[in-house]
């Protein structure tokens, strides 16, 4: 199976604070690996790391063979070149917690803006692609509206739109569900199990526990910068093997 | 004094409009783009530019219109006994003033568009021209347009300044008309004159800020 992402020993500092230590994992191509742990365990940091939102201190992160780090000079990270770092950058969407949608442009506009500008494809092509997309999101029928009248569930189902319209090999999403209100977050989970059924590779941080344990084939629980547990829902979720996963479970059992 | 005479007086008034408004629309032309220069360099990585453009506006807000258009004129012919044109200096100096003004509504504007969008922008491929032009550009716009319309306004009454170096414009005419005249009227009618500007500025910039309203910011 081709391997997509390969995060390799990647470390992330904030002056003292260690955010991401030492962490590996890869991404298959059609696989959903969700990334579960409390705030402040570094699981956005590594998404954030893999689409070059942060520069990172240690490691290297290779999406589609390409390596994001040539080599380390006195301990400083020496890039590839801006070229093909871009063509690294294209083969990622990135879906926000809070959407971030062009609130100058309508839901239509949001959605071509990166196939005309950056994609160079023409407007018409762009129009009908996004349509397109927008259809599969449930949210055809306002294309031509503004972000600001939209509710968080849709804006948010516009952004995944915005985010395949590059046509990435693989969708990142950074808690996709936690700005939005409690019955709101089922219609955006009903449109991320779709791409998940439709065989799309994914890296999602959540911490919707349950909806990680359906669409996921693999979850890696991280705590304090570090994975602490990696396999598939069942052995992550159902049989934790480690006392830290467990506590959190349990927190988060309690909760719900 | 008639009807008559307040006409003729207008006349000769608006002989130096000419003057005024191309004070005032050559100052936006120029002082615009460059206060955005201003302003992204004020946040520039580069300490040494960054400092440069603090200082620069801190002596432009902190001294006198009135000095600087003096300055502008007789500087170079005091230190090098170069003369040039009056309406250049004006010009010149309007403009180093106005930018410095424009830079900082500026710089508010840009700070207020969220790094979110910059970032979603950046995962999209777009380069950062492309994001400052077409994310943040049109964003800063709307959110600067009712401090930047107090500025403009300003501008066209300050342009009266520049008599000073004896540019001949509308409120220089209406003094010596005054002084001629030995009557306050001259000032008046100048004075109506420049609120029928300030009018249509008003009116320009409410109808730019409504063609903006089709969307929230957020």
């Amino acid at each position: 199976m081709k391997e997509i992402v390969k995060v390799e020993n990647l470390v992330k500092r904030y002056k003292e604070m260690v955010a991401v230590n030492n962490v590996s994992f890869t991404v298959n191509e059609g696989e959903v690996l969700a990334i579960i742990g409390s705030s402040g365990s570094g699981k956005s940091t590594v998404l954030r790391c893999m689409n070059q939102l942060e520069k990172i201190d240690g490691g290297n992160i290779k999406i589609d063979e390409e390596e994001m780090v040539k080599e380390y000079k006195n301990g400083k990270p020496i890039y590839q070149s801006k070229d093909i770092l871009k063509k690294m950058n294209l083969k990622c969407g990135m879906v926000f917690q809070n959407f971030n949608l062009f609130p100058h442009k309508s839901i239509i506009e949001n959605v071509t803006e990166a196939m005309i500008i950056v994609l160079k494809k023409d407007k018409k092509e762009a129009e009908e692609k996004a349509i397109k997309l927008l259809d599969k999101m449930g949210i055809k029928d306002k294309k031509d509206a503004y972000p600001c009248d939209l509710s968080g569930g849709q804006q948010q189902r516009v952004s995944i739109a915005r985010a395949l319209a590059i046509e990435p090999e693989i969708l990142f999403m950074d808690e996709p569900t936690s700005a939005l209100d409690p019955e709101l977050t089922g219609e955006v989970l009903k449109v991320i199990k779709k791409l998940a059924e439709e065989k799309k590779t994914m890296v999602i941080v959540t911490h919707e526990i349950q909806f990680a344990s359906q669409v996921a084939d693999r979850i890696i629980f991280m705590d304090k910068g570090s994975i602490i547990e990696m396999g598939t829902p069942k052995e992550v979720i159902e049989n934790p093997k480690e006392e830290r996963t467990k506590q959190f479970l349990q927190r988060y059992l309690e909760r719900a | 004094m008639n009807m008559e005479n307040i006409l003729n007086l207008t006349k000769i008034l608006l002989e130096g409009l000419g003057t005024t408004l191309s004070i005032f629309i050559l100052t936006l032309v120029i002082g615009i783009p460059a206060g955005i220069m201003v302003a992204i360099a004020q946040n520039s990585k580069c300490k040494i530019i960054a400092w440069i453009t603090k200082v620069y506006i801190l002596i432009i807000r902190g001294t006198p219109m009135m000095l600087q258009i003096i300055f502008v004129y007789f500087a170079p012919y005091y230190l090098f006994h170069i003369s040039y044109d009056r309406f250049i200096a004006v010009i010149i100096a309007f403009v180093i003033n106005y930018a410095a003004y424009f830079a900082e509504i500026f710089r508010s504007g840009i700070l207020s568009v969220p790094k979110g969008q910059k970032e979603a922008a950046f995962t999209l491929g777009m380069t950062k021209t492309q994001t400052f032009f077409r994310i943040s550009l049109p964003q800063i716009i709307k959110r600067i347009l009712p401090a930047l319309s107090n500025e403009v306004i300003s501008l066209i009454k300050t342009t009266s300044l520049a008599q000073i170096i004896g540019v001949t414009e509308i409120f220089a005419l209406a003094q010596k008309q005054a002084s001629f005249q030995f009557s306050i009227i001259p000032l008046c009618v100048a004075g109506v004159i420049y609120l029928v500007l300030c009018a249509v500025i008003t009116l320009a910039f409410h109808k730019a800020e409504k063609k903006l309203d089709y969307y929230t910011i957020t």
